[in-house]
């Protein structure tokens, strides 16, 4: 048995020299990380090994020590160092509470034993589950045809395979107008399809101009023809032509993209959030934040509720 | 020589059903104990509303039954999926049937929980000492919802596929960690191929686990308490011994476990 709590003798353990071995093995430890792994294993080898024996020592009371004066545990008078047990019966004979029983050790090495195998086996699996999930996200940037296919004022939904490895599930729609330069420069404003609510897919409000539709490899250009703005199908939450919110519940404009221009071509980049956009076309201002999920607000009192994205 | 009679017929049949029921019986004692939980003593004046716990039960284990079946031919890839449940439908014998009765009796079992934790709740019966299988009861619940959640995506089709969209865009609006939550459950920032097999990895093998494991620590509990009587029972409830405030009080006397009423009752 435990110690039972004798508050008149409070089981002091005797002092010891294992703590000073276990602390140089994690000093030798510690080095290792530096210098060589080897020194590291040998360095985990002494803390391990001093530990337990300093462990050993904390509970059965201390060996270094003749300390006759502890009090003896349990109420019974023989001295702790158990000299009091005949031969003849053994340690199994041993008085509980005398010395550590072999029961509580076998006990305590079971669970410990149990423990480190559940979670040697478990630490993996859970690994594989969740961390693929938050590792190696991002995007490439992907080509979605020349630029002169995106006629200068007007929407063209851009639909494409973002991972040919994964196939049609990959696919993701852009809304994207071709804004004529700015500073000399193309300027290109890429609306993300994703709805600002809870994700589902945003239509242009207005006709598209499907015979007009191009191919290009993995991606299909169909131009619109006059739009009013983008509208969602799940819950009517409506945004203008800059991705603003105008009505519906939305909490912040459509998401945008990034974009390259690589001889001729455009590129899609890496995909943001906006709160909102002020003025229209190539000089408008965009306020730009870190990709959020949508339905998450991202300025504002509410953008305090959500302080840490995941890697996108 | 005392002469024996011969054994009747009906004996004969008796001595024949009794033997294996015997031998495992001496060997496990199992009889015994299914024996223990059908004839146990319940309140006199138990009532029908009672039975919605077994009803839910029945309902999971058909869910279960189906489901298992159903995983013999439906295909958990974006590019097979929603063919192979098309298959199921039209193609395969009784597949109409099997998955009509997933599929409803999906939406049973979900209704079936909550009247019976409104029956729970409105009996009063998750009173000390029955706390801890209403929090259990919880737990189910709420593994109940999950697997309507995951199963949903499973036909991948276009309802399925933006539910499922919007119910994971739901869990990310979630303060501080919904944003991990929404990234963990469409296992990265899109949904992608593998989105699929792990809802139907959730949905078939992690969660139905959990639900059985609770079941029966729910049932264990059931049997033990022994069930309520309904509030306007005469045997009035709080009165019997296991429901007495306790002695030595270590346990809080409060809402939820009833005293010694003023009137002294
Ligand atoms: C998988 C779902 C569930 C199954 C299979 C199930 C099954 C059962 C069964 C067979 C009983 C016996 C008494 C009766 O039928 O009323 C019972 C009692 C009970 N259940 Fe459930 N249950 C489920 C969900 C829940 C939920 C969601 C709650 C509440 C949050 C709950 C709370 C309780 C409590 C407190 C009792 C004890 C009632 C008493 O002793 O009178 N259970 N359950
Ligand atoms: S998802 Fe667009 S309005 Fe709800």
């Amino acid at each position: 048995m435990q110690p039972t709590h004798n508050d008149e003798h409070p089981h002091v353990p005797g002092p010891s020299i294992w703590p000073a071995g276990f602390a140089v093995g994690v000093v030798v430890l510690l080095v290792g990380l530096i210098v060589s792994w080897y020194v590291v294993g040998l360095g985990a080898l002494i803390a391990l090994a001093f530990g337990f024996l300093w462990v050993r020592d904390l509970t059965t009371g201390s060996s270094l020590t003749e300390a006759p004066a502890v009090a003896p545990e349990g109420g019974r008078s023989e001295s702790a160092t158990g000299a009091a047990i005949p031969a003849d019966r053994g340690e199994a004979a041993a008085v509980p509470g005398d010395r550590y029983p072999r029961s509580k050790f076998l006990e305590l090495s079971t669970l410990g034993l149990g423990g480190v195998i559940g979670g040697l086996v478990s630490a993996p699996a859970i690994g594989f589950m969740v961390a693929p999930a938050f590792l190696k996200q991002g995007v490439k940037d992907h080509d979605i045809g020349p630029i002169t296919d995106y006629p200068e004022g007007k929407f063209v939904v851009a639909t494409y395979m973002s991972d040919a490895n994964q196939g049609e599930v990959s696919r993701r729609t852009a809304f994207v107008r071709n804004n004529g330069q700015l500073n000399g420069q193309p300027s290109f404003t890429i609306i993300s399809n994703h709805c600002a609510h809870l994700g589902c897919p945003v239509q242009p409000n207005g006709p598209l101009d499907t015979p007009n539709g191009k191919q290009y490899h993995d991606v299909s250009l169909i131009p619109t023809i006059s739009i009013a703005g983008f509208g969602c199908p799940c819950h009517g939450g409506q945004y203008d032509t800059e991705g603003n919110r105008t009505s519906g519940p939305p909490v912040r404009a459509l998401d945008r993209y990034s974009f390259s221009i690589r001889n001729g071509n455009l590129f899609v980049g890496k995909p943001y959030s906006v709160s909102h956009v002020d003025g229209a076309g190539s000089g408008a201002k965009i306020h730009k934040w870190t990709l959020a999920f949508p339905g998450e607000h991202v300025n504002g009192i509410e953008s305090w509720l959500y302080p840490i994205q995941p890697p996108h | 020589m005392a002469t024996r009679t011969k054994p009747t017929r009906g004996q004969q049949l008796q001595e024949a059903i009794n033997y294996p029921l015997d031998w495992v019986e001496e060997r496990s004692g199992l009889v015994g104990g299914i024996k223990y939980f059908l004839f146990r003593k319940v309140p006199g004046d138990v009532n029908w509303f009672q039975t919605l716990g077994s009803a839910t039960f029945t309902a999971f284990l058909v869910q279960a039954l189906t489901g298992v079946i159903l995983a013999m031919y439906y295909k958990p890839d974006p590019k097979d999926a929603y063919s192979s449940i098309q298959h199921i439908t039209n193609d395969i014998f009784a597949g109409w049937l099997v998955r009509g009765m997933h599929r409803w009796g999906a939406s049973v079992f979900i209704i079936l929980m909550f009247m019976h934790m409104g029956r729970v709740f409105l009996f009063g019966a998750y009173k000390f000492p029955r706390e801890l299988n209403w929090i259990i009861g919880v737990l189910l619940l709420a593994m109940g919802l999950g697997e309507g959640f995951t199963g949903y995506l499973l036909p991948w089709d276009q309802t399925s596929y933006w539910a499922t969209v919007v119910g994971i865009n739901i869990n990310g609006t979630a303060p501080f960690l919904g944003p991990f939550l929404a990234q963990f459950l469409q296992g990265g920032t899109y949904i992608n191929a593998d989105t699929l097999s792990r809802f139907y990895a959730i949905h078939m093998l992690m969660i139905p686990g959990a639900i059985a494991a609770l079941i029966g620590l729910h049932m264990y509990l059931v049997i033990r308490l022994g069930v309520t009587s309904p509030p306007w029972s005469k045997e009035a409830a709080g009165t019997g011994p296991l429901e007495q405030p306790s002695q030595n009080g270590t346990a809080r006397s409060g809402l939820t476990r009833p005293g010694t009423r003023k009137d002294g009752r």
